[in-house]
């Protein structure tokens, strides 16, 4: 039944504390769209999106209507476009990233993501021309994302592919040095990625996945925040009983856009995603729900256990109220996407080592961090094979989305602008790690992958 | 399938006849209407059926919002849905 504080406090949540929904994302498949000629495969990609996804963001718009409720982004992921690019050796692969920018400009979404690989295990034809074009593409393009899975706890991590990936990111960086390196901002690497996020950068649409489905992404850090807020002195099994009502309010309003875009497009609705996804936005912080549970800042000692809590009662309110949970499901810590983050990096309070630590226990990864644009590519490498570490060991997705900025050093920032927001250089480790990274071949997959 | 309109703001002579008239012009039937004033804040929530309607859902939404920005207030249009489901198991 409707009562009046049910109805108020829905309108606050949207009104005051940026209560959105992230993200609608169409999950396309490509696979009949491989034609041994690239151009014929360019064309027949381009007709598929479009055909698909030419009435996404007309729905977006009128679901923001009936509900009242903000949908920030109407974007599509792809199957990754490596499988398409093995039957077209030889081929400009970047011609398939125009295509899909051709297609992003039709529909008018804000990304396309799944400019990506595959080679958690090694690379296959299509895949090492792809990884190599990305700097490429990301130079040349606006809302095309990449994305590369370098390991998994399945196969262990691709040493090649982690070294191949350090050169990519810093090259991605120095071919838009003069947009702030934002290529590097679309490109994202992965261990255990997953085949339903609807979330960019890393969002792709993967091979087990149906033909054409429907993802939500919901946001929410300001809700849960504010509801904290009205508890100082609640303890910390009280707060994670708070944070699991917030959420599971938060997750049935992206049920309800998820099941309502599904009916209007008639596609089969895939997953919401549980994440609470920040804004550079005051009051849309994940650091500042953590200072709310009684830390001075962001990143000081603490903040890996509450993030651990805070990460587990997002799901457990969550995954009751949506029939299929997906996608990364977890509170992100994207550096230069949130405020908190950002002025606790600004501080020297939040660093690369706590924030590896924070991605043990939370979605995703060392997400948006600056780096000094002097830093060599193996060191990149360096820290994805740490962060690939954490999610094979752990069972869980980890990814990196560094971005070198190019002619700056510690003290000077980078400007994204709107979601992406802005990031101060983080400095890391000066002591090499070359002599690993030249090593190649594989680590070896952990004892518990071996299930059967 | 039934509608939410919350009306928020300072009080003023005919906030309710203005409301309602636009959901009379639009075909929107009036079920249940709880408002109160509170020194001089005024704050409604009507409940109306928007079955019968013969324009636009979202062009109900747009002539609220437009009357709000008018008067000064806050109006809200939105599908009852939402507060269904968010605050029901």
């Amino acid at each position: 039944m409707l009562n009046v504080y049910n109805i108020l406090e829905t309108i606050r949540m949207i009104q005051d504390e940026c209560l959105d929904i992230r993200t609608i994302t169409m999950g396309i498949s490509l696979l009949d769209c491989i034609d041994t000629d690239i151009d014929r495969a360019c064309e027949k990609v381009y007709e598929k999106i479009v055909s698909r996804a030419g009435r996404l963001v007309a729905v977006g718009q009128q679901i923001e209507k009936e509900y009242g409720i903000p949908i920030v982004n109407k974007r599509i992921s792809v199957t990754p476009i490596a499988m398409l690019a093995a039957a077209c050796p030889g081929g400009d692969v970047v011609k398939f990233a125009k295509a899909l920018q051709r297609a992003a400009d039709t529909c008018g979404v804000n990304f396309i993501g799944g400019y990506s690989a595959l080679v958690h295990k090694g690379f296959s034809a299509g895949d090492e021309a792809l990884i190599r074009s990305i700097p490429e593409a990301l130079a040349v393009t606006d809302n095309i994302c990449s994305s590369v899975n370098i390991g998994s706890t399945k196969s262990g991590i691709n040493m090649d592919a982690v070294a191949l990936m350090g050169q990519i990111v810093k090259e991605t960086a120095q071919r838009t040095a003069d947009r702030d390196c934002i290529g590097a901002a679309k490109l994202v690497v992965f261990c255990n990625a997953v085949e339903d996020n609807p979330f960019m950068a890393g969002a792709f649409h993967g091979v087990g996945e149906p033909d054409c489905e429907i993802h939500v992404g919901v946001s929410g850090p300001g809700v849960v925040r504010s509801a904290l807020s009205k508890y100082p002195d609640a303890s910390i099994n009280e707060l994670a009983d708070i944070i699991k009502k917030t959420a599971f309010k938060i997750t049935r309003m992206g049920q309800l856009v998820g099941a309502r875009a599904s009916e209007l497009l008639g596609v089969p609705f895939g997953i919401v995603d549980l994440s609470l996804a920040p804004t550079p936005a005051i009051g849309d912080s994940v650091a500042h729900i953590l200072e709310e549970m009684g830390l001075e800042m962001c990143g000081t000692h603490g903040t890996t256990a509450c993030l651990a809590m805070l990460n587990d009662a997002v799901k457990k309110g969550g995954v009751m109220a949506s029939s299929t949970v997906g996608g990364l499901s977890g509170a992100f810590i994207p550096v230069s996407e949130d405020a908190g983050m950002i002025d606790a990096a600004t501080a020297g309070v939040l660093t690369i080592e706590k924030l590896e630590a924070m991605t043990a226990v939370c979605s995703v990864g060392l997400d948006m961090i600056v780096v000094p644009g002097e830093i060599s590519p193996e060191t990149i490498s360096a820290i994805i094979a740490d962060e690939a570490a954490i999610g094979m060991v752990n069972t869980k997705t980890t990814a990196v989305r560094l971005i070198p900025a190019i002619g700056k050093k510690e003290g000077e920032t980078l400007e994204f602008g709107g979601l992406l927001g802005s990031g101060p250089v983080m400095p890391v480790k000066e002591s090499s790690a070359a002599k690993f990274i030249s090593r190649g071949g594989r680590i070896p997959a952990p004892m518990h992958s071996l299930k059967n | 399938m039934r509608a939410v309109v919350t009306v928020i703001g300072k009080d003023n002579v005919g906030i309710l006849h203005k409301v309602s008239g636009i959901c009379a012009e639009m075909g929107a039937n009036v079920i249940e209407v709880t408002q109160s004033v509170l020194q001089d804040m005024f704050a409604m929530i009507m409940l109306v059926d928007i079955t019968g309607m013969d324009k636009d859902f979202a062009e109900l939404v747009d002539r609220m919002s437009a009357l709000g920005s008018e008067l000064g207030l806050s109006i809200h249009t939105m599908h009852e849905d939402i507060f269904n489901s968010m605050h029901s198991v």
